[in-house]
């Protein structure tokens, strides 16, 4: 089952046609090398708007939900549906009632983005300590106020979170947009009689690479919104001393 | 190159009015729905081994990383990874080693479950509260006792709140398993992705297998935490 020897040959020609363009399997135009660049920027761009629309519409409302403190019940179960359904499920769903297109794939991967962020917001909001909303109203800050300078910046890293999530989610499955007549890096994949076994795995590695970056990268932004006062270097002293307060305990126990 | 086109026959439907117009047809759905039953068993199949074999890796290493803790960190870097890499991209991007089948798919699936499943019972680990610990330790229990009477039975919430979102994802990315070769409702929504009939069937007991298996944990977690049961009675 296993073949190593062809293990590598695969890969090495899937590289060459991520670098090199070359003729299609089926003949007659050139596919791979810089012709990828097309499919990446759609993929890139796609993504991006349907993450953005999705942060317009899932922060305010997680905040405003998070702030009053009420329908938590949807403000949860609504990411707990969301991640049933099957993507494959939805696009079809969209095509079958409303046909193929660049709006309708966007469409579905805003859907798809909404939950992760809505919820995120919501419990992020949640969590802010009710001392330091207490203090802020105190201070005669107005509710909206309090929403902008206290609550948004302390849920600010939850929320980063939750985008972070729906952004790998949203470029995982811009893969399966080609099924909708939307040419993304899942192009190569789907269309393996035009692009090859090379095109298909080449895609497959952009596409991996692709969304690996995108984490590491929305971490690290995550990780530069977090207010000082929030991050675990400024905690951890504290709890340490705390801890150390007890002498009985055993120390694999904490 | 022509397998997708082999194992996804465009099927040819007969039929006039609301089939032919691809429409949503309650007769056909009557009609044709014994043809959904296998790949519905496959799709439990791919679930239930992925979730299982995920469960089984995750529940080592988080017991692991509950004695050596520097290993969190490392642990939950490289699920991490393989929790991002897409599903999708996934399936080709093990053909060169596990060639076609329920095995690149299955090993995909469980490689997506190892982060959730993780995290969940290391968290559910991490908050046992210290006073249960010492009273364990104060009955002059071994860690492994205390580990297994103790603090599992208390972080069950947790670890089957991770086990219930390693299934609903898993259901779903399942119907991608088809790329992979490895058959499933995702195969029968593709086969014939215009019909609207065949998409709200296929894609429906998609959803329903999730919903059911989710209820399933849920009691399971009733039976197995009597003592919060108590606390509300």
């Amino acid at each position: 089952m296993i073949v190593p020897a062809s293990f590598g040959s695969q890969f090495s020609d899937a590289i060459d046609f991520i670098l090199h363009k070359r003729e299609s399997v089926s003949g007659g135009i050139q596919v791979g090398g810089s012709e990828l660049l097309g499919l990446t920027a759609t993929h890139l761009y796609l993504s991006l708007a349907a993450v953005a629309i999705a942060c317009a519409i899932a922060v305010p409302l997680g905040l405003w939900l998070g702030h009053i403190g009420r329908f938590e019940f949807l403000a949860i179960s609504i990411s707990n549906i969301g991640r049933a359904v099957p993507t494959l499920a939805l696009i079809a769903f969209f095509i079958a009632y409303l046909g193929v297109g660049f709006t309708n794939v966007l469409v579905v991967l805003v859907l798809l983005a909404i939950p992760p962020i809505l919820t995120n917001t919501y419990v992020g909001t949640r969590q802010v300590e009710r001392d330091a909303v207490d203090a802020a109203r105190g201070v005669g800050m107005t509710p909206a106020q309090v929403v902008r300078k206290v609550e948004l910046p302390l849920a600010l890293p939850t929320i980063f979170g939750g985008i972070r999530t729906s952004a790998v989610n949203v470029l995982a499955t811009a893969t399966i947009a080609p099924l909708a007549s939307v040419d993304t890096l899942g192009t190569p994949i789907i269309s393996a009689n035009v692009y090859g076994d090379a095109g298909r795995l080449g895609a497959a590695v952009l596409v991996a690479l692709l969304t690996l970056a995108a984490d590491a990268g929305l971490g690290a932004l995550q990780r530069a919104v977090t207010s000082k006062g929030l991050k675990t270097g400024a905690r951890e002293p504290r709890r340490r001393r705390l801890r150390i307060s007890i002498p009985t305990r055993r120390g694999h126990a904490t | 190159m022509d397998w997708l086109l082999a194992q996804v026959q465009i099927r040819s439907r007969s039929g006039e009015g609301c089939v032919a117009s691809n429409g949503f047809c309650p007769d056909w759905i009557a009609d044709n729905f014994d043809r959904y039953v296998a790949p519905f068993a496959e799709h439990v199949f791919l679930t239930l081994v992925s979730v299982g074999i995920g469960f089984a890796i995750a529940f080592a290493l988080a017991l692991l990383a509950h004695r050596r803790r520097w290993l969190t960190g490392p642990i939950t870097g490289i699920t991490g990874v393989l929790y991002t890499v897409p599903s999708i991209a996934a399936f080709f991007l093990l053909q060169p080693l596990t060639d076609r089948g329920n095995l690149t798919a299955i090993v995909a699936l469980v490689a997506y479950t190892l982060l959730i499943i993780f995290r969940n019972i290391t968290t559910g680990l991490r908050n046992v509260p210290g006073e249960a610990r010492d009273a364990a330790l104060g009955m002059g229990m071994t860690d492994w006792q205390m580990l297994w009477k103790v603090e599992l039975p208390l972080a069950v919430p947790e670890i089957l709140a991770g086990l219930r979102i390693a299934i609903t994802t898993t259901v779903g990315l399942a119907t991608l398993a088809f790329f992979a070769g490895g058959g499933g409702l995702g195969k029968e929504i593709y086969a014939d992705i215009n019909f609207k009939s065949n998409v709200v069937v296929a894609g429906g007991l998609a959803v329903l297998l999730a919903a059911v298996l989710d209820l399933i944990v849920l009691i399971g977690q009733w039976l197995l935490t009597p003592w919060r049961r108590a606390a509300h009675a």
